[in-house]
């Protein structure tokens, strides 16, 4: 058998110092846990978690984001962006499938950051390159840069003390540049865990310096993929690769906020022909009645029929049952549904509820 | 790795507590660690028969579900119903207050198909190694 070389982040060494369950994700190996799951989730959402999530994607597009050909991939208006500010959105195949969801950063007039998933990393760069006119230039700078996540209540108040008072007047998804170890950082309040929180890119040479000095607060714990997670799906917020992909379009997965349908965009005409025809599929959240918890691929069964799948499902550590997500027919997707999820080990019964299935995250505050 | 030298071991990471001819099972310390964050357990009912290294009991965690196999073959004499209504107790004591369920011991030679402290401590520690 080929042997594969997992990709490993600056931060490696300190993730076994710290005794991480470290396991493969995509080409990468992550730390999936310190103390715990269960410990670091609930750390996140009372006060600081500090993850390494140097695996994600990031490329620098100069360019007028109209004529360079940026704005004909993506399902937002790039142009009307202001300064200082990121948004999340698609890049769509011609089937209006999802290539990646994506946060899109406008560094200048005519400079933006692009954001990715680790496992696209590669398809997204040749999907852009391709559709970017000549002599755009297209930086991959993922393998320099360093992301580092504070998420949780605390975070703005730890950030603010190392960091200054710019951090204490950033709103929620908007961004600032400045100097950090004497090193040019991008600091954005955004997140996946659904609390108030920072990503913070930085030089790799500078990710240890700029992880220690973080961890140092003794409100900060370091937190792994595992609560990253259970936080994420707590919020309903979908996981490329595994509740959104190639096969399913935006509206699907009723995810049509991220999506302007008064621009141009690539795909754009398949999703007006499912609005105009109607969705065949319909993404639902539900809840388990027990702590016992749905999972990836489990059947879902409505009138003793198989009506859909599971995309993702965990138990909750914040709500104490399990939780979970998936495409079903159309017409098996009304609130308050009952249904039943279904593997080769046993079923449970669930409910159709509405997202975010935690509603006291911190994000906005 | 707390592996208590009066019980005896399966490869599976069960282990039991000998009693006369009750037996006492649970996981190991191993177990619970491998598996991560205990959030569900699902045991049989008094009186089930359970079968040596068949599957009777369910534990999940927060990645994933796990069977549990029965060191021994019998009938359920007591479950432990602290771990359903608590099962972040196996990750926490994993051999005192997490004992899954007593049985009567249908079969004593089942027991030398168990492995003693030292073995199974082997065990474990080659499975660290691959």
């Amino acid at each position: 058998m080929e042997q594969i070389i997992l990709k490993q982040t600056p931060l490696f060494q300190l993730h076994k110092n710290l005794g991480a369950k470290l396991a493969p994700f995509g080409e990468w190996l992550m730390p999936i846990q310190y103390e715990g799951i269960i410990a670091e989730h609930n750390w996140a959402r009372r006060s600081a978690a500090l993850f390494d999530i140097c695996h994600m994607g990031e490329f620098i597009i100069y360019g007028n984001a109209k004529s360079c050909g940026l704005e004909n991939i993506i399902t937002f208006d790039i142009s009307t962006m202001p300064l200082g500010s990121c948004r999340y959105g698609f890049m769509l195949n011609e089937n209006g499938g999802i290539i990646d969801d994506l946060i899109i950063y406008r560094l200048e007039q005519e400079k933006y950051m692009l954001v990715v998933n680790a496992a696209t990393r590669d398809k997204d760069f040749e999907h852009i390159k391709k559709n970017l006119s000549t002599g755009t230039v297209l930086e991959d700078i993922s393998d320099h840069t360093a992301k580092l996540d504070l998420q949780g209540p605390l975070s703005r108040d730890i950030l603010t003390r190392l960091l200054g008072p710019d951090i204490l007047g950033l709103k929620y998804y908007h961004f600032i540049e400045l100097m950090i170890l004497s090193k040019q950082a991008i600091v954005s309040r955004t997140g996946y865990t659904g609390e108030l929180g920072f990503e913070i890119y930085i030089d790799i040479e500078h990710a240890t310096e700029m992880w220690n000095m973080l961890l140092k607060s003794v409100e900060v714990k370091p937190a792994g993929l595992g609560a990253r997670d259970t936080l994420r799906l707590e919020m309903g917020f979908p996981l490329y690769g595994q509740d959104i992909d190639e096969e399913t379009t935006p509206l699907e997965a009723g995810l049509d906020r991220f999506i302007d349908l008064n621009k141009f965009f690539l795909g754009k005409n398949i999703l007006l022909k499912q609005r105009e025809e109607g969705l065949s599929r319909r993404f639902i959240s539900f809840i388990s009645d027990s702590r016992r918890s749905p999972r990836h691929n489990d059947k879902i069964i409505s009138e003793k029929r198989e009506v859909g799948a599971v995309t993702s499902g965990s138990f909750s550590p914040s709500l104490g049952f399990g939780i979970g997500m998936g495409y079903v027919e159309n017409g098996y997707d009304w609130l308050g549904l009952k249904i039943v999820v279904k593997n080769e080990r046993a079923e449970l019964l669930a409910q159709i509820t509405d997202k975010p299935f935690y509603k006291s995250g911190s994000a906005r505050k | 790795m707390n592996i208590p030298e009066e019980l005896l071991y399966t490869r599976s990471h069960e282990w039991v507590r000998i009693e006369g001819d009750i037996a006492i099972i649970g996981i190991t310390d191993y177990a619970q660690n491998s598996l991560g964050d205990i959030t569900f357990v699902e045991l049989p009912e008094k009186g089930a028969e359970i079968k040596q290294a068949n599957m009777f009991a369910t534990v999940e965690s927060v990645k994933a579900a796990s069977d549990v196999y029965a060191p021994l073959s019998g009938t359920i004499n007591k479950i432990n119903q602290d771990i359903i209504d608590s099962p972040e107790l196996v990750n926490r004591s994993p051999y005192e207050k997490s004992w899954f369920a007593a049985i009567n011991i249908k079969d004593e030679d089942e027991k030398n198909r168990l492995l003693k402290a030292s073995d199974y401590k082997s065990y474990v520690e080659g499975l660290g190694r691959k």
